[in-house]
């Protein structure tokens, strides 16, 4: 028990004599916290459109003033010629062009057919579909509503209707910031708590002083065990700043109870850690180390299920999601804090990364009982 | 030379871009398919079923669950297992015919937001078109038609989005990663003394740090165009020189932001905290790819210019997918060249002061 608290002196005087390193751990979490979740709204609107009307009737000019009062659409210009409607998309101006062709009111009214025609850019495919669709939408609108003008017979037989009410839960107003603040919370502190493990012991290597290590008396778990802790306890710290900022900035309050965030966090912690360190003690340099945790950050964060969801997947990568133990968090964070699930709910979650913790730890001590 | 030393970190170099272009190639899309569903359906009349029955066949939806009573959904949702609940009203056939209307309730799981609306969006569209065959009756007067055409991706590929930004974000992170820990590591060693001492002037030692990773960049940049057009199946409509020419250019962007870094930091822990841990989301959210920059509040909108990302995203996609020439993208093009010439003045000017 002595030899850990000797450790833990050491470990954590490194840790203060470096106060740039400090600075930057505690400092850019909490700024990237209050700037990011503003960006992150991908919700489709603000499609900027350009429309060709060559008819400029009525008709045709009721269904533009329709769709742009929809909300959805900005309006980029009108153009006189298809050309330069294309130079607008190319340009990524404009999303959308919207042509109505001469006679199109006349046809309406005379051959009872009438067309317009849409060109989208689709390089986003969703963002395409779904714009394309709500204008769709917009136009069928109004057609119904020229419909009813000219056909004016009251109906008697009325056709039968399926209504559909819609209701968000634990989240009425779809603010998307409740969602983006705790898991982008979750990311920064995984990258921390992984850079700074991963990035420890091979710096002695690299230093030279895990010699002195090696031929001390220190038996091999009590060294992973003082790297650990200290990391545990800064990331703990990171993790307070961000549920304060979270609380104080966006007045993010969790649903569900702090305790079961700390309780999770300090097993997820555990897991983060040894997985740095065991990085750590496979790697000869610093360079290594930090690519290879790089290159583990970036899978693990983006099919983490934060950005884009896991179901739509495909199958394997969903498999390679399952030891993703940044996705467990996301989904026990989004559970606790908006839904307010409480410990039963959590369980599978908790055990499956306690799991991890135990088998990366394991690993990390017998790999660098290896090296001496 | 230090570089060729170390094969392991070559390998790790080299095998990085292609693993990573390979698993978000394919897994990355925002399309939302098989999202989990629970229904209650009291009624489990002729119609009711056919509905639920086409609304588990579409790609969108996996049923998970017919729940029995309305306070199982709550528990539903709790323990995570679905996107969304779809409630049927008790007689569902009855008051379709006789009362000529009736109500279907959705409730989504809005913690996700952006999910949430668009399960609700196709629930919507699924039980629309089944009203509409219930209706069955298909020549109305007065029709509108629309034709839509989706430019440049006809089958809307989610690769066509995701693989330049992930492209760009590799380029850039990795790069500005080797470098940065470069000098550093020279002063950490203590082999910046001689460096110093020797009679070659700083512009060229910084210039000898830079090359070599630009030489393995370059390599990285034609596995991964190959990987994109032969495995991911994404055209180059426009001229292959001028993507590689824009290539290099954000790569040498890269590089001299690396620089910087390393030249203002004392110790390789501080250089790669600020490149991996201060870079890594800024580039992730701010470059346009995962979130449309459009929607973001002013402030950041501003914020976004200065992510060198951004810039090389909207190249990629006007050379590589919309086929323009040089004349569409000069601005950018022009853009990325200040940012470089900025970060190397900095680079100089603070080298210089150092010695």
């Amino acid at each position: 028990m002595r030899t850990i608290l000797f450790i833990l002196e050491k470990e954590f005087r490194q840790i203060f004599r470096d106060p740039t390193v400090l600075r930057l751990m505690l400092l850019m979490p909490v700024i990237q916290l209050i700037v990011l979740p503003m960006a992150a709204d991908y919700e489709v609107k603000n499609i900027r459109l350009v429309v060709l009307d060559h008819d400029k009737s009525t008709y045709a000019r009721q269904m533009v003033s329709k769709i742009t009062s929809s909300g959805y659409f900005l309006l980029d210009g009108s153009m006189s010629n298809m050309a330069s409607a294309m130079n607008e998309v190319e340009h990524d101006r404009a999303d959308l062009v919207l042509e109505i062709p001469a006679d199109f009111e006349k046809n309406l009214v005379r051959e009872n057919n009438s067309q317009v025609f849409m060109a989208v850019n689709a390089i986003n495919g969703v963002r395409a579909n779904l714009g394309s669709a709500y204008l769709s939408t917009i136009i069928r609108d109004y057609n119904e509503s020229i419909r009813l003008k000219w056909i004016q017979q009251p109906r008697s037989n009325p056709e039968p209707r399926i209504e559909t009410t819609n209701s968000n839960w634990y989240n009425v107003h779809m603010n998307y910031r409740q969602f983006m603040v705790p898991g982008i919370l979750v990311i920064l502190l995984t990258m921390v708590g992984a850079i700074l493990s991963a990035l420890n012991i091979v710096r002695e290597k690299e230093i030279g002083t895990i010699e002195q290590i090696n031929v001390s008396p220190i038996r091999k778990h009590h060294f992973i065990l003082g790297k650990l802790i200290p990391f545990w306890i800064m990331g703990q710290f990171v993790l307070t700043m961000g549920l304060t900022v979270a609380r104080v900035v966006y007045g993010i309050v969790p649903a569900g109870s702090y305790g079961l965030i700390y309780l999770f966090s300090s097993v997820y912690l555990l897991a983060i850690l040894g997985l740095g360190l065991l990085i750590s003690s496979y790697v000869q340099t610093q360079q290594q180390a930090m690519l290879i945790s790089f290159f583990i950050m970036m899978v693990s964060i983006l099919l983490g299920g934060l950005y884009t969801s896991i179901e739509s997947m495909p199958v394997w990568a969903q498999y390679i999601t399952r030891f993703n133990a940044v996705s467990y968090f996301i989904e026990v964070m989004r559970m606790v804090v908006l839904k307010g699930s409480g410990l039963r709910d959590i369980s599978r979650h908790l055990y499956t990364v306690m799991g991890f913790a135990l088998v990366l730890n394991t690993w990390a001590v017998l790999a660098y009982s290896k090296r001496q | 030379m230090h570089i060729w030393r170390d094969k392991r970190t070559l390998f790790i170099l080299f095998g990085m871009p292609i693993a990573q272009m390979l698993i978000f190639g394919f897994a990355l899309t925002n399309e939302v398919k098989n999202s989990r569903i629970a229904v209650l359906d009291p009624s489990k009349d002729q119609y009711s079923t056919r509905l639920v029955e086409r609304i588990s066949a579409s790609n969108y939806f996996d049923l998970q669950d017919n729940l029995h009573n309305p306070a199982d959904i709550d528990k539903a949702f709790k323990k995570g297992d679905i996107r969304a609940a779809i409630i049927f009203p008790e007689h569902f056939m009855d008051q379709l015919l006789h009362s000529k209307s009736v109500a279907i309730q959705i409730i989504a799981d809005a913690s996700d937001p952006n999910i949430a609306t668009t399960v609700t969006n196709y629930a919507n569209a699924i039980i629309r078109d089944f009203q509409d065959d219930l209706l069955n009756n298909p020549s109305y007067p007065y029709t509108i038609q629309t034709n839509v055409r989706m430019l440049y991706n006809p089958q809307l590929k989610g690769a066509f989005n995701f693989v330049p930004g992930v492209m760009s974000m590799i380029l850039l992170l990795v790069c500005t990663m080797m470098t940065s820990v470069s000098i550093v590591r020279e002063k950490e060693l203590g082999t910046m003394e001689v460096l110093l001492a020797s009679p070659s002037r700083p512009g060229l030692v910084i210039a000898a740090k830079a090359l070599p990773y630009l030489f393995l960049s370059i390599i990285n940049i034609c596995t991964i165009l190959l990987l994109s057009v032969f495995v991911l199946e994404l055209p180059i409509r426009g001229n292959l020189i001028l993507l590689m020419a824009e290539s290099i250019l954000f790569i040498i962007t890269a590089l001299s932001l690396g620089l910087l870094i390393s030249i203002i930091t004392d110790s390789q822990r501080t250089a790669m905290f600020i490149s991996l841990v201060g870079m890594f989301l800024p580039t992730l959210m701010l470059s346009g790819f995962m979130f449309p920059i459009e929607n973001m509040p002013k402030p950041l909108q501003i914020i976004s210019n200065i992510v060198p990302a951004k810039w090389f995203f909207i190249i990629v996609k006007a050379v590589m997918l919309k086929g323009l020439g040089l004349a569409a993208i000069w601005k950018e093009t022009l853009i990325l060249f200040g940012m470089t010439a900025f970060l190397l003045l900095v680079a100089m000017k603070k080298f210089k002061i150092r010695l």
